[in-house]
């Protein structure tokens, strides 16, 4: 499973899995994807590179969750996926996704938060949670 | 936790706790709050915070958020006391605007459906699109440092648009040098735009009069036909609050905070005053969107309906930071009030309150969910003394969007609203789903208790009539 969405009264809780820290960050570019295009596919039409830096794994994942909002509403970028390599508390990422003027209804995230967030090595690999406010 | 008395819940002071924390709710409201563990434990986590006064308290309508509870209540000495972005939320100044006008009900229903696709169309969500207006650096700064003055200075509100708003439209002290690029790119072409989620524009009618004296005051009568507005400050906003939470806990550490959403700064501190000026441009930007929202509402209005006028009746925030005066341990001093989805509730004769207005308390407006009642009620004395002048600010959500998607069909949403006469023009279907009213407390009994309690007493209720969704 790359992700999973989770009960939340009021916002947006998810999970996600993968082999490696990076697939998992990977895992939460579609996880952001399926929520904001409501479970629908976006096109990969273009490709975006970016450069995230953090103090600790989840701060990491924050200012990354961040980067992928500001995407949006600031570029009109809409992701569907990502490549991420990860060295330390550095991040660089090939996002690939489609102009976001061209899908009706998106639903919006506001922002990332520390709520419930966690970024750790598992028997299986490793697994992040993290709760977006919507 | 303790039942201290009908409506009041106390949770008392531990070792950890500066002050006690104190829920506003009913019993059957208490057991929703209970339901969801991590509620009370916010509002015991917030009580730790340094400089906090009198108690930490959660509204009837509270329920789980980020570090703060929503309906979240706390006040922080202004010179000991602490500043927390968390406390205030990532749609700094989310607030609600009503809108009181002359059109006949019989005129409207005969449009309603065509209306609500060119308020829909007239103000979008704007989510990954954007609105009509894309501001220049310029006008971005002018937004953000002047609220609804820099929409007067452009055309698109009037002086009597301004009196209506809380502060006017513009908390002073406000830098936009102090918004990163980041965030004022994010919104510069968000203005005149609803955003998703909960927010709305809903159609109203005044359904019931609780108090013809205040309601008249208010400008509101039986019967008359209203326009509420549910937004906030969009990306600008919410890019502001992640902002300077990663500054603080850079500066300040988050290791020794029960959660790390409740980093702070001190007030005085450089970071803490950076804040309160970056949130106040935040919040001006909130107060131009819903002036520009209203000048597009009037847009569609006026094509429709030449006569009719469009009165603001008010305009008040549900996240924000605010320095007032209150009274504690008997004397007076300045607090710095947290409302984290929670109404400010002043009562007759404070300054803060549009001069109309002081006589008899500010306007305070608790929507329902979608196409449920919402209610006006006025601000008391006894909310100053005894919620540190605050009261409920919606319905609150009980169960979970991907639940309520589970569970709830779009032709039973569609159905319910039928039933009770309301149309609507949702976006999206799936989230209309989400926002269903079985999603949300029962808003009668938020407001119920609150006009028990005396902290927000009831003025009309309003009753929908079509609903626009972001």
């Amino acid at each position: 499973m790359q992700f999973e969405f989770l009960e939340h009264t009021a916002d947006v809780k998810f999970k996600c899995y993968g082999k490696t820290l990076a697939e998992v960050f990977e895992n939460v570019v579609r996880a952001l994807s399926h929520h904001m295009n409501r479970g629908e596919a976006v096109k990969t039409t273009k490709t975006k590179e970016l450069k995230v830096e953090g103090t600790d794994h989840q701060n990491l994942l924050y200012n990354f969750i961040d980067e992928v909002l500001y995407l949006l509403d600031a570029e009109n970028f809409l992701v569907a996926e990502a490549t991420v390599t990860i060295e330390g508390n550095k991040l660089k990422a090939t996002i690939k996704g489609d102009d976001s003027k061209v899908y009706d209804n998106l639903d919006h995230i506001k922002a990332a938060t520390y709520a419930e967030m966690y970024v750790k090595e598992t028997s299986e690999g490793w697994e992040a949670r993290a709760v977006v406010d919507v | 936790m303790k039942k201290l008395k009908e409506n009041v819940w106390e949770i008392p002071k531990d070792k950890d706790m500066h002050v006690p924390g104190i829920i506003f709710a009913s019993d059957k409201l208490m057991e929703q709050i209970a339901g969801d563990d991590k509620t009370i434990g916010q509002v015991r986590n917030v009580a730790q915070l340094k400089g906090i006064k009198k108690q930490s308290i959660a509204m009837s309508d509270c329920h789980c958020g980020y570090g703060f509870p929503i309906g979240g209540v706390a006040g922080f000495d202004t010179k000991e006391g602490i500043i927390s972005p968390g406390g205030v939320g990532y749609d700094i100044n989310c607030g609600v605007r009503l809108l009181a006008t002359t059109i006949p009900k019989e005129a409207l229903m005969g449009k309603r459906e065509e209306l609500i696709n060119e308020l829909n169309k007239a103000v979008p969500s704007g989510v990954g699109r954007g609105g009509e207006f894309v501001l220049t650096p310029e006008d971005m700064q002018d937004v953000l440092n002047k609220g609804s003055h820099w929409a007067k200075q452009k055309g698109y509100a009037t002086d009597a648009d301004l009196d209506k708003t809380e502060d006017t439209g513009i908390i002073q002290g406000a830098d936009a040098q102090d918004v990163s690029d980041k965030a004022k790119k994010r919104g510069r072409n968000q203005l005149g735009t609803l955003g998703s989620g909960n927010h709305f524009i809903e159609i109203q009618e005044v359904e019931t009069v609780y108090d013809e004296n205040v309601a008249n005051v208010f400008g509101l009568t039986k019967g008359q036909l209203c326009i509420m507005i549910h937004t906030g400050s969009r990306g600008t906003g919410h890019q502001t609050c992640s902002d300077y939470i990663h500054k603080m806990e850079d500066k300040y550490g988050w290791e020794h905070l029960p959660d790390r959403e409740l980093t702070c700064a001190p007030i005085k501190s450089e970071l803490g005053t950076q804040y309160r000026k970056a949130m106040a441009g935040a919040a001006n930007f909130a107060f131009a969107n819903r002036q520009i929202i209203t000048h597009q509402i009037r847009n569609v209005l006026k094509e429709n309906f030449p006569e009719a006028d469009v009165k603001v009746v008010y305009d008040i925030a549900h996240n924000i930071a605010k320095f007032e005066k209150h009274v504690v341990d008997g004397k007076e001093v300045e607090l710095c009030v947290h409302r984290k989805g929670a109404t400010r509730s002043f009562g007759p004769g404070r300054k803060e309150i549009p001069a109309d207005y002081r006589d008899v308390g500010c306007p305070i407006f608790i929507p329902g969910s979608m196409g449920t009642y919402s209610y006006v009620l006025v601000g008391t004395k006894e909310a100053e003394e005894i919620s540190l002048a605050s009261t409920a600010h919606g319905a609150g959500r009980v169960m979970s969007r991907s639940q309520a998607k589970r569970e709830i069909t779009p032709e039973h949403v569609k159905q319910e609203l039928a039933a009770h006469g309301v149309a609507i023009k949702a976006g999206s279907v799936k989230g209309m789903v989400e926002e269903a009213p079985e999603a949300y407390k029962d808003v009668n009994e938020v407001v119920r208790v609150s006009d028990e309690l005396g902290i927000g007493k009831m003025v009309v209720r309003l009753k929908p009539i079509a609903v626009v969704k972001g």
